[in-house]
């Protein structure tokens, strides 16, 4: 049965959904394409995604853990308490900032081609994914050099970091949408970054947040996020604040939403500006 | 099947106050005024949610107005028109890369469209690796670029260089490859942009056979080309574009014959008084015009039509004896063939007053291209020359059906001339033929 496209001012794609199954491959393909690139032509390309985080790891572990001589959760070493809070945000940085500039970075495909563009967004969050991957093995090493086991709590980490693609696409999927209409969202996200890497629990423990802010601090999906990292991987040492949790995911839940909506949205007008 | 109703798209030009520019006193105040106004404009559009254009004033641009046709499954249609006209704006809105302001389409299958070689290509990548991602972009499966691959390679002409980054490659094995991987594409509508005025003459040759190749398996094609003849020869039906409106839509070498026609307004009637005679003013003969014959409508004649025309003489005296001299020229300047009325022994006898004469080229088929006529007339058996114009009519000689018949692009030269070939069976050749093939 052959396919019935109709095309008309305002109407929403009845087959955007059927597209994006159709087009899966293409989140595959450029990511793919993105990590393939990266490592073209460098002679310590690949080990630099080892590199940025042991060392970023080391300075919080000296400025926070021993000149400011904050306490780690549980017994667990401060190197590994900041290490486990900096993996789910380096996926999140690194998803929000290059999702945000991902469709200017593909103007030329979103001027000639079509498919849906959501695709182009996602797919930067894949190659973030593929970062995080190498930055764990790291930390799975660095478990080994503490002789720290998790517990059964790390069972449930792939749960976490579902919530830390949630809480890093909603927001990008909006900013990526703004960005072509109004550039100046260039400018911002990598001042929201910076920000929020030392308001988020990434070189604290969120436990040194007072009690009757914790609630609001939690309005911070990455706290959640962060806070479950943490507990999945040093056991019991870390305990998940639960309320905060829930808040955490409402907040994230709600951005998915808005963001999807809002660029699915804008989505027509994309070619006009870009 | 593709139904287009009504079809409409605008865009927001923004434009600077070309009149303060002007005025080299122009005041802070004027300035500050200007740029609050720009920007409560700016702001009030976000609001609204609508585009923000830069620039002090904002008009509206229709792209596209009221464009209407239907397009059968298997029928290629062709689109021409100016630079301008709404053809790549078209094309935007059928592959749903732009949306419409207004109107309404139908498509009935799978489309893919080309508006460019190479979309996508990175060229830190090799040309291997750049298949895979153009073919993807394209909307091909991993399974289907692998099954083809070959077939792709084997098409550009670049096994060679499949490991080397594409920015390594001439811009000629680069626009091979982009247009092999689009080649294979098999969507049931093919939607394709101008790329075909890409490579030397071998690859394009290979493009249009491919070309041919996929509107022969029943696929629908939608065409935007500036080449004629590849129009015509491709095409059945052909939409004529202008300014964002059809213009004219039917057999497609009836369209492209308006839309060349059109390109040349207004007057066929020249007068040749007022035109330099390098050698001096005439006397007692002088050319005064010419014009076309009916039922031709201006100097556009498509390859394969007699050439005719009619000159005007104004004389004060009578020779009986005069001859009118046609030089035809390319427009550089080289003499193609020339001829007077001696040649074909016609009397041409001038009268005092306004004299009218019909030159007729019989079976003159010059190939498509532009042309100058020079005009001169002698009396005294030729020996005296009363007034010569030169350059006294353009007229240019266009692709028909004819010329496409013939492939007329790869002719060199200014004309083809009558021949005949027919074989022979009375005499025995003596050259052996048995080397042939080794």
């Amino acid at each position: 049965m052959p396919d019935v496209i109709i095309i008309e001012a305002g109407l929403q794609e009845r087959n955007y959904w059927r597209d994006l199954w159709r087009y899966r491959e293409l989140f595959y393909v450029l990511a793919w394409r993105d990590l393939a690139v990266r490592y073209k032509q460098t002679v310590i390309g690949a080990a630099w995604a080892l590199i940025r985080p042991v060392l970023t790891m080391v300075v919080f572990t000296v400025i926070f853990g021993h000149i400011a001589k904050l306490p780690s959760d549980g017994s667990a070493p401060y190197p590994l308490m900041v290490f486990a809070g900096m993996l789910p945000w380096t996926f999140f940085s690194t998803s929000l900032s290059e999702a945000s500039g991902s469709l200017i970075g593909n103007a030329n495909l979103i001027g000639k081609v079509y498919f849906p563009r959501l695709i182009v967004p996602t797919a930067t969050v894949v190659v973030a994914f593929a970062d995080f991957l190498i930055t764990f093995s790291i930390l799975a090493a660095m478990m080994v050099w503490y002789r720290f086991a998790p517990g059964w709590q790390i069972l449930l980490l792939p749960a976490f970091v579902l919530l830390a693609f949630i809480a890093s696409i909603g927001p990008g999927l909006w900013i990526t949408a703004l960005n072509v209409k109004y550039r100046d969202f260039r400018y911002v996200i990598p001042f929201v970054v910076q920000f929020g890497l030392y308001v988020s629990p990434v070189g604290f423990s969120s436990h040194i947040v007072p009690q009757q802010w914790r609630l609001l601090y939690s309005l911070n999906p990455m706290v959640g996020v962060i806070d479950g990292f943490r507990w999945c991987i040093l056991g019991g040492q870390s305990d998940l604040y639960l309320p905060g949790l829930a808040v955490s995911l409402a907040v994230a839940a709600f951005f998915l939403w808005f963001g999807i909506r809002r660029f699915r949205k804008t989505e027509k007008s994309f070619a006009d500006l870009i | 099947m593709i139904s287009v109703e009504n079809l409409s798209k605008r865009y927001l030009v923004g434009h600077r106050d070309e009149r303060t520019g002007q005025h080299s006193y122009t005041a802070l105040r004027d300035v500050i005024g200007r740029e609050m106004r720009n920007v409560a404009r700016k702001t009030i559009d976000v609001v609204r949610g609508r585009q923000v254009v830069q620039g002090d004033t904002v008009e509206e641009f229709w792209a596209l107005k009221d464009v209407s046709f239907e397009v059968q499954q298997g029928e290629v249609l062709g689109i021409i028109g100016r630079n301008g006209a709404g053809k790549s704006t078209l094309l935007k809105v059928l592959s749903r890369i732009t949306e419409p302001t207004a109107g309404r389409i139908t498509l009935r299958g799978r489309v893919a469209s080309l508006l460019e070689v190479g979309t996508g290509f990175h060229p830190e990548l090799t040309g291997r690796e750049n298949v895979y991602l153009n073919g993807a972009i394209l909307g091909m499966g991993r399974a289907e670029i692998r099954r083809k691959f070959d077939e792709i390679v084997a098409f550009a002409e670049v096994e060679r260089f499949l490991d080397t980054p594409v920015k390594r490659y001439s811009s000629g094995m680069y626009v091979r490859l982009a247009f092999a991987v689009a080649a294979h594409l098999e969507p049931e509508i093919l939607i394709i942009d101008e790329v075909l005025a890409v490579g030397d003459s071998e690859f394009q040759k290979k493009c249009l056979g491919k070309m041919g190749e996929v509107s022969r398996d029943g696929r629908t094609v939608l065409f935007v080309s500036h080449n004629m003849e590849t129009v015509i020869k491709l095409c059945g039906r052909g939409v004529l574009l202008g300014s964002g409106q059809v213009v004219e839509i039917g057999d497609a070498s009836a369209v492209v014959a308006g839309y060349l026609r059109g390109n040349y307004s207004g007057a066929t009637e020249i007068s040749l008084n007022d035109k330099p005679r390098p050698f001096g003013l005439p006397t007692r003969i002088r050319l005064s015009g010419a014009n076309v014959v009916a039922p031709q409508l201006d100097w556009v004649f498509p390859f394969g039509q007699s050439l005719s025309f009619d000159i005007w003489i104004d004389s004060t005296i009578l020779i009986g004896n005069a001859e009118l001299g046609i030089g035809l020229f390319s427009t550089k300047g080289y003499e193609i063939a020339s001829w007077t009325n001696a040649c074909s022994g016609d009397q041409c006898v001038v009268r005092p007053g306004v004299n009218a004469f019909r030159v007729d080229y019989e079976d003159l088929m010059l190939l498509p291209g532009q042309y100058s006529i020079g005009v001169g007339i002698r009396s005294g058996q030729g020996r005296d020359l009363e007034d010569y114009v030169p350059d006294a009519i353009l007229f240019e000689v266009t692709a028909s059906a004819r010329s496409a018949e013939i492939n007329g692009r790869t002719f060199g030269g200014a004309l083809v001339p009558r021949a005949r070939l027919s074989p022979l069976t009375e005499v025995q050749p003596t050259t052996a033929y048995a080397d042939l093939g080794r």
